[in-house]
């Protein structure tokens, strides 16, 4: 898989509210937490509703196909450990039904030129560890 | 509004003081509280006072401990001293911390100071994983973090990037608008000599630039450099009696809506102000404390760590209609001396110096003092804002006394 960083850079620290979601991505399933009292999502996941205040939330499997609200190329290391990596496109994709989730993910195995605002994009994985496993996105 | 219940025009700032710049790093052995302690002394000197005056500290960005750096300077009484949360945006917001201090009587002479050095470790890199290359600076691992850092996001210029990139596709901005922030803010800072940068921009140098994070290239990206700046706030009748002519507050805000929240490491921003520079409500609130409107700024100092966020910001303030910041900076509406609203006099953070938004407030001070090395002529009314940032922004608006 082309465009993505090095396995060595990503660790997750879950907490209570976040830990569902990345049990889910491990077997390969996008999860987006709604709340159980109004029915809005909310993303990242947390642990109020920031439109009734609620906790409690259902997880809602969403099929991954978005589209591309903005992103940039990353060209130049900041750090040097991602210079062979580059270039990555980090794009911020916008889920349909969720009232305007946005997940930030890489766009994978593409020309950095091919991508633009309202592309739309299909969900694939990048499974870094056994219990790691990163969303990531493909052009349509 | 008759600003009874506000800050209005109840402080000025009375002294400036700052240490030289340094590209980064190079202000070793000096340590950052050194620097802190000259860009005081320095403050309080510029306002004919001693540290036997100094009762108060307004910091932001996590500023420094002010136990250590009171007992160093031997301040006779601290009184207050407290911080804005978050980031740079707090910058010209600290001033309003000190005069909130000063109206309500918990202090008098209160200083804001910022000092910045980035010695093995670089602001680039800020959200870079722990223990890579951005070394002390780096995001320590966060359940939110999760969410950003696999993309690649590490600094925050790649994450403006995408707010810039949703901006040119809003509005039709271009990479020539940018161009035009950044050889504007040079043409300022060559005419200082403690300019970092002193060989002018030229649109061809521009567009050769390697490209850091589409559609940013090096020249949209602010210095990465050490220094400090201070400036010394008390109230408005006791100013009267000091060195210079009074920088008046007028009006000081910062926040933001809730759902800005922590922006560039989200990028959840509902979409009617996620490509802004989530600076409007201060703007309304600051416009509103001072009676006055983006009609009469005389000279706006804008926090420009990244050349995008200048044209956003024009429009946060009201200097033209949203979506037309482009348009604007390409008429040469921001240059000095001859466009209807200079911007960055000084040189900003793009190429005087980043001291993290303080050289926007010294700026704004001196440009009412009329001393400033790019003076606006007549210049009576000067905004300076903090960092589009996470919660909170700010901005300051100072005036002459009339």
């Amino acid at each position: 898989m082309r465009g993505v960083l090095p396995p060595d850079l990503i660790r997750l620290t879950p907490n209570v509210w976040t830990e569902p979601f990345w049990r889910a991505t491990a077997e390969h399933r996008l999860v987006i937490p709604r709340c159980t009292a109004c029915g809005t999502f909310r993303f990242p996941p947390g642990p109020f509703c920031w439109r009734c205040r609620a906790q409690e939330v259902e997880w809602v499997e969403h099929d991954g196909r978005a589209t591309v609200y903005s992103f940039t190329v990353i060209r130049h290391a900041v750090i040097p450990e991602v210079a062979e990596h580059l270039p990555l496109v980090a794009a911020v994709v916008e889920l349909p039904g969720t009232g305007g989730c946005r997940v930030i993910g890489s766009i994978v195995d593409c020309e950095p030129e091919a991508v633009h605002i309202g592309r739309p994009v299909s969900l694939d994985w990048y499974d870094v560890r056994e219990d790691t496993v990163i969303p990531v996105f493909r052009i349509e | 509004m008759n600003g009874r219940h506000t800050l209005r025009d109840k402080t000025a700032i009375v002294g400036v003081g700052a240490t030289p710049y340094y590209r980064r790093g190079q202000s070793v052995p000096q340590t950052p509280m050194e620097l802190a302690g000259k860009a005081v002394l320095a403050a309080l000197d510029d306002a004919g006072l001693t540290v036997d005056d100094l009762d108060g500290f307004a910091l932001y960005s996590m500023g420094f401990d002010t136990s250590l750096f009171a007992q160093w300077l031997g301040v006779p009484d601290v009184r207050f001293t407290a911080m804005l949360t978050g980031g740079g945006g707090g910058a010209a917001g600290s001033v309003g911390l000190a005069s909130a201090a000063i109206v309500s009587g918990m202090a008098e002479c209160v200083v804001s100071v910022m000092t910045l050095q980035q010695a093995g470790n670089r602001f680039g890199a800020s959200y870079a994983p722990r223990g890579s290359g951005g070394a002390a600076y780096s995001a320590p691992p966060s359940p939110e973090g999760n969410f950003t850092q696999p993309s690649g996001l590490m600094g925050p210029g790649q994450m403006f990037a995408v707010l810039a990139q949703r901006h040119m596709h809003l509005y039709g901005t271009t990479r020539e608008h940018f161009c035009e922030v950044a050889m504007s803010t040079r043409a300022n800072a060559i005419r200082r000599a403690g300019s970092l940068m002193q060989e002018p921009l030229t649109r061809e140098q521009y567009f050769e630039a390697r490209m850091i994070s589409d559609p940013l290239c090096l020249y949209d990206f602010c210095l990465e450099c050490d220094g400090a700046v201070a400036v010394v706030t008390t109230s408005i009748e006791r100013a009267r009696d000091l060195r210079h002519p009074p920088a008046v507050v007028m009006a000081s805000a910062h926040g933001g809506h809730g759902r800005w929240g922590q922006a560039i490491t989200w990028m959840g921003m509902p979409d009617e102000y996620f490509a802004s520079s989530g600076h409007r409500p201060v703007a309304r609130r600051l416009y509103e404390m001072a009676g006055v409107g983006p009609q009469d700024v005389d000279v706006a100092l804008l926090y420009d760590h990244f050349s995008p966020m200048v044209v956003m910001q024009l429009e946060d303030y009201g200097f033209c209609g949203i979506g037309e910041g482009g348009a604007f900076v390409g008429d040469g509406n921001i240059r000095w001396p001859d466009g209807s609203l200079p911007v960055n006099t000084h040189g900003g953070n793009l190429s005087e110096a980043y001291i993290i938004g303080m050289t926007h407030v010294m700026e704004a001070v001196e440009q009412v003092r009329g001393t400033a090395v790019n003076q606006v002529a007549g210049a009576e009314v000067a905004l300076a804002t903090g960092g589009p940032a996470s919660i909170p922004t700010s901005a300051l608006l100072l005036r002459k006394e009339s």
